[in-house]
């Protein structure tokens, strides 16, 4: 049976969705899921990694590795690939994951399709889609080279399908063999807010020129509370007009997201926008133009002044949320 | 006084085309259509091309050198980074359609010909293929430490101290000695234009050529293909909600739940 080695990424003391994406993934096509697990006090992520479906776990732990680096998780991520041999090596499309991934497929010498939206394990082949220019197009990626086949998968583009698990992963530890180390971690410094990140929302409520300032975006806030896994974004406008910081701006040259609903609120639809959020599954665009370009890539399309829709649309989400 | 370090410092980067583009795929699906495609620095890039200068500036003696692999028309974008204030060029002759690996296996390739770097800045990821992995793979070929997605760098004698953008807002502070590679992202800095003068004067500057073979990449190094590239399918057009606004939201939420069934 063929392995899928993937990057168990954690975050205050639980394994991001994507992680679970992605053992849920690779069990459901046939791969066997076994993990990489780095940091310090993560016995029991170890466990609820074998929940998900994970076969073997990878454990690297101690306080050497408490944080995150691309320096000391890549070389004991390569220590795991030697030890497991696998066929497939998946990780989210992360911040982390980004960063980590193509230190690997260096190391390894092999090629490495990144930021994949759709990913499927068939037999001891990796099919993968990814998209270019910013979802402006897609491209199918061809691995030249032989196995191992490495992908870095977004975010919400896998679904968990539910599984019976078996018997506990095994555990190996790795040794923290990491050699001397150049690059220091010197410290972690938690966002004022510590928000749910538009890249791994499930809902997204963007602002643009329209709010005004910055104390309007409250308004998209508040209607993000009121959803299940929501983050407020923003457009490139509302970002440079200092509404909300650059890590909120959702385009091109912000970041890409696919959530599942995507609520545009006064943005008009520039392309560079569009490229950042069409390939959202629904999307609901509040625009007092008719005309607004957004209008032709919006599921769902209001005319009218979001000052006005939005605060009563987070009642009838409050209301419709409240009865489940 | 203490004396500031000189520093070799390599700029990459990257032509691509220019954000408004829109994109149109050729024939064969391998790629798009350039016809008429207005061709620019990749946005990130022009991040890093500023670090490196004020980095220069700040330590005189300094030099910064520009390198871009691609076709001839990258050259014109090379001549951007000559007339934002870069000192030397290096073009590698490559095709259209090269790799991550190739790529960076090529400005590895360079850099070892070349005077060794003290530090080497490239963008957090170019906006055409939307990679992000050739600042990593350059750097673990380069044997240096890296940092990507960096909002800010304050340089050390032998360190540089960096912010590194995560998730909602976090960032983590590194340490890196140099030598090392810096990938950028936006506000790291405010991009300088380059002055007419400069534009002139960098006219005139030599482009250093290597090919590819040069710098030992072949046909070989390839490790992925880019296949059947397609427009995302269009969107069938949507529904527009009337009634007034208190209507519409019900409405609205009605549709998310019952026909998109994303609640
Ligand atoms: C190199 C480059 C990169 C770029 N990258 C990005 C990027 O990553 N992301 C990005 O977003 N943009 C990007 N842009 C900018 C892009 O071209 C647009 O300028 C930007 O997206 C516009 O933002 P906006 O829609 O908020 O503002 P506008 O275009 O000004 O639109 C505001 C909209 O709000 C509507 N409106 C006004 N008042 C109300 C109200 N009360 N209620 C409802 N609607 C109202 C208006 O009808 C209008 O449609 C980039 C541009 C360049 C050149
Ligand atoms: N062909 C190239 N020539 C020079 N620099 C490049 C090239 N491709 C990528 N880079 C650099 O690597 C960064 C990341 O690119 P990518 O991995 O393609 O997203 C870019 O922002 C450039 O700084």
């Amino acid at each position: 049976m063929a392995t899928a080695l993937i990057y168990a990424e954690h975050k205050d003391g639980k394994i991001k969705k994507v992680t679970h994406e992605l053992i849920a993934s690779a069990a459901k096509a046939g791969a066997e899921p076994a993990v990489f697990l780095a940091g310090s006090g993560v016995d029991a992520l170890a466990k609820e990694l074998s929940a998900m479906g994970a076969k073997r776990v990878f454990l690297a732990q101690g306080d050497a590795v408490k944080f995150y680096s691309n320096e000391a998780y890549g070389k004991l991520f390569v220590n795991a690939v030697k030890a497991a041999n696998p066929t497939f090596i998946l990780i989210g499309a992360t911040a982390q994951g980004k960063d980590l991934a193509p230190r690997i497929a260096a190391t390894l010498g092999v090629g490495l399709a990144s930021d994949c939206t759709k990913v499927s394990i068939e037999g001891d082949k990796l099919k993968v889609t990814r998209p270019i220019y910013a979802g402006k197009a897609l491209a199918d990626v061809e691995f030249v080279g032989s196995a191992p086949y490495f992908a870095t998968v977004r975010p919400n583009a896998l679904s968990i399908a539910p599984l019976q698990t078996g018997a506990d992963a095994a555990v190996t530890n790795l040794p923290l063999d990491t050699g001397a180390l150049k690059m220091a971690v010197k410290d972690v410094v938690r966002g004022a807010t510590a928000k749910l990140d538009v890249t791994e929302a499930n809902i997204v409520v963007s602002g643009g020129r329209a709010m005004k300032n910055s104390e309007n975006f409250a308004l998209l806030e508040k209607l993000a509370e009121v959803l299940p896994n929501a983050a407020v974004g923003a457009s490139r406008a509302a970002v440079d007009a200092g509404y909300r910081p650059h890590s909120y701006q959702v385009g091109q040259t912000g970041k890409v997201v696919s959530p599942t609903l995507y609520i545009a609120c006064g943005i008009s639809g520039a392309i560079q926008h569009l490229a950042g959020m069409r390939t959202s599954k629904v999307i609901v665009a509040i625009n007092k133009d008719p005309e607004a370009p957004i209008f032709q890539v919006a599921d769902y399309g209001i005319v009218g002044d979001l000052f006005e829709v939005v605060p009563l649309l987070t009642e009838e989400f409050k209301k419709a949320l409240g009865e489940h | 006084i203490e004396e500031e370090p000189t520093l070799n410092i390599y700029v990459c980067i990257k032509q691509v085309p220019a954000t408004e583009t829109k994109i149109k795929i050729n024939a064969n699906g391998t790629g798009i259509d350039t016809t008429g495609v207005k061709w620019i620095m990749s946005p990130y890039d022009e991040f890093a091309v500023e670090e490196a200068l004020r980095l220069k500036e700040k330590n005189a003696g300094s030099t910064v050198t520009v390198v871009s692999a691609g076709p001839q028309r990258v050259t014109e974008t090379i001549r951007t980074a000559l007339a934002m204030g870069c000192d030397n060029a290096i073009w590698v002759e490559a095709p259209e359609d090269i790799d991550s690996f190739q790529a960076a296996k090529a400005l590895a390739g360079v850099l070892k010909k070349e005077t060794k770097a003290d530090i080497v800045f490239t963008g957090k990821q170019a906006i055409d293929d939307d990679c992000a992995q050739v600042s990593q793979l350059l750097a673990t070929f380069l044997e240096i430490p890296y940092a990507t997605v960096v909002l800010n760098a304050e340089y050390g004698a032998t360190s540089v101290t960096t912010k590194r953008e995560t998730e909602g807002g976090t960032v983590e502070l590194l340490e890196l000695p140099l030598p090392c590679l810096i990938a950028a992202q936006k506000g790291l800095n405010e991009p300088r234009f380059a002055s007419l003068p400069n534009i002139m004067k960098a006219k005139k500057k030599e482009i250093k050529q290597y090919k590819m073979a040069d710098v030992g990449v072949s046909d070989g190094d390839r490790k992925i293909r880019l296949v059947n590239m397609q427009l995302p399918p269009a969107k069938q057009s949507g529904k527009k909600i009337s009634g007034d606004s208190a209507a519409q939201a019900k409405e609205l939420v009605r549709s998310l739940r019952e026909e998109a069934k994303v609640l």
